[in-house]
């Protein structure tokens, strides 16, 4: 699904990552985790193509990120479903508008959806707050709209950023639940966070890798978590 | 571009219009700049083409026609002019030959002297209206034969005082053509400026759009639509106010000579109508081209 083969990335000043090979394969559930500033928002942005390695390469899909032009990469990003940290809505549309926005750029019918769009905000318990804008939302109600955005074109690919930032610990267990049930029906997820006792409180629902960074590098952790 | 690019572009879908969150200052100075330029380009459309009537009217009309002049005593007046028409008919190359009536040669003086005027106390010349035919006559070899037998006959072919007067004619046509080149000039630069601000202030939504999936036509087509139908809207007003301008005009009449010729005529009112299409196109243009930019430039 996606896979990161000897990357480097630097924002121009020092390395930042070095040396990272990662292979995430179908069906699997990882978690990203790492102190804060470590680069886990700039792994996950090298995943979906916001960024380009400095060295190595990111494919997608059997497809290299970095031989893409502007309308590829846009049709690539329909394929994969990202949680960002800061969520990126458009605060002047309700909602509803907001996580049917994939549907409406890439020129789906959105009426034709509509009752598939009422369902998923049903299931991240937002059914009620359809017309609400952006800004109006708690924490945890913009984390389950933007989850709800990145699931919505049934992408096969999860890219989630601290899904779970800025809620409370019953939230984040809703959310997460909400992640492993995507991971049950087949979806690849990628979760990160520096949230260690959620991590934990994951192992026991669904078998999860724990990849960490440190010192540059990404390594997977073992059970000493 | 391909033609489905461009049908997405105008037609769009109602949902893509909300995506870019509206902006109401840009959006009345876009109306406004596009109805003034549109009110402008009307009148010098009105200038191009009453110049252009003028100076084919002149080249045709005078080139076709000359005028004998002759200037004799009184009293050998209308026998000169006998023999003189008597040449001109039997000259080849001349249509026809008719000496002004009284009446007419007082009408073309009016201008100067009033109606009350009575010829025969002036020593006004008589008047042959010359008509060329096809081909024309040899105007060096009617003069000499004129010489000889009717010593007092001027032949004024026009060509002297046609010239200046067809230049200036075709330089007016040009100068409003121009005018019109530098209208739309001015008003791709203005939906430039436009469409330019409106994107760096829509960055953010820009960005997220990016972010989703958007391809640059869509996110372009935001843009190109709005100020593409702004234009419309603004230089379809600004006809309305042109149109409503010339017709205010005083009504073309023979006294008033070029001045009151400078409104539309016949087919030349359905000209005004293409101004907002252009407009728009200018409009759908300068976008297209800014947004392009612009996006390559944002993320
Ligand atoms: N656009 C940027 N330009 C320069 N430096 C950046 C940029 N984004 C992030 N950084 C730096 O890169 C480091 C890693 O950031 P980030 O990937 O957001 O870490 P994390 O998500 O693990 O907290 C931080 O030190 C941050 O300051
Ligand atoms: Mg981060």
């Amino acid at each position: 699904m996606i896979e990161l083969d000897n990357v480097n990335y630097s924002y121009g000043g020092a390395e930042l990552l070095r040396g990272v090979s990662v292979q995430l394969a179908p069906g699997t559930f990882h978690f990203l985790t790492g102190p804060s500033g470590a680069g886990k928002t700039t792994l996950i942005r090298l995943c979906y193509g916001a960024l380009r390695p400095t060295a190595g390469q990111v494919r997608v899909f059997d497809t290299d990120m970095t031989r893409l032009d502007r309308d590829q990469m846009a049709m690539i990003r329909r394929r994969i479903g990202v949680v960002h940290q800061d969520c990126q809505f458009l605060d002047h549309l309700p909602v509803a508008d907001n996580i049917a926005l994939p549907l409406i750029v890439s020129g789906r019918d959105v009426a034709a959806e509509a009752g598939n769009l009422a369902e998923l905000m049903k299931w991240v318990g937002l059914g009620a707050r359809a017309d609400a804008l952006p800004p109006e939302l708690s924490g945890g109600e913009r984390q389950r709209a933007a989850l709800a955005r990145a699931v919505i074109m049934s992408p096969d690919v999860i890219l989630a950023d601290e899904p779970t930032g800025n809620v409370d610990w019953d939230m984040s267990q809703r959310l997460l639940q909400l992640l492993v049930e995507l991971n049950r029906m087949g979806k690849t997820i990628l979760v990160a966070s520096h949230d260690l006792a959620l991590i934990r409180a994951a192992k026991n629902q669904v078998q999860a890798r724990v990849l960490r960074i440190s010192n540059k590098t990404l390594q997977l952790a073992g059970a000493d978590l | 571009m391909k033609r489905g690019t461009i049908r997405t572009f105008l037609l769009g879908d109602a949902q893509a219009g909300r995506i870019v969150p509206p902006s109401g200052h840009t959006a009345h100075l876009t109306l406004f700049v596009s109805a003034a330029m549109a009110f402008l380009a009307v009148f010098a459309l009105a200038l191009s083409l009453a110049a252009g009537r003028l100076a084919d009217r002149w080249s045709s009309e005078l080139a076709r026609s000359a005028t004998l002049r002759i200037n004799a005593p009184a009293d050998q007046r209308a026998a000169q002019t006998e023999v003189a028409l008597k040449i001109l008919r039997q000259t080849p190359g001349v249509a026809s030959a008719r000496a002004l009536t009284q009446e007419e040669q007082a009408a073309l003086l009016a201008p100067w002297f009033g109606t009350d005027l009575r010829l025969d106390d002036l020593p006004v010349p008589q008047l042959i209206e010359v008509t060329e035919g096809e081909p024309g006559y040899d105007a060096a070899g009617l003069r000499l034969r004129l010489a000889a037998a009717v010593p007092g006959a001027v032949l004024d072919d026009h060509t002297r005082w046609r010239r200046p007067l067809v230049q200036a004619a075709n330089s007016l046509r040009r100068l409003g053509w121009i005018s019109i080149a530098l209208i739309g000039g001015a008003t791709a630069a203005m939906i430039t400026l436009a469409a330019s601000a409106a994107l760096s202030a829509n960055a953010r939504v820009i960005e997220v759009l990016r972010l989703v999936g958007a391809r640059d036509v869509y996110i372009a087509g935001a843009f190109v639509r709005r100020f593409t139908l702004r234009t419309l809207i603004g230089a379809t007003a600004g006809v309305g106010f042109g149109m409503a301008g010339v017709l205010l005009l005083p009504e073309s009449s023979p006294e008033g000579g070029f001045l009151t010729g400078l409104g539309f005529q016949g087919f030349g009112w359905l000209a005004p109508i293409l101004i907002p299409p252009m407009g728009a196109l200018v409009a759908f243009l300068a976008t297209w081209a800014a947004a392009r930019r612009r996006l390559k430039e944002l993320a």
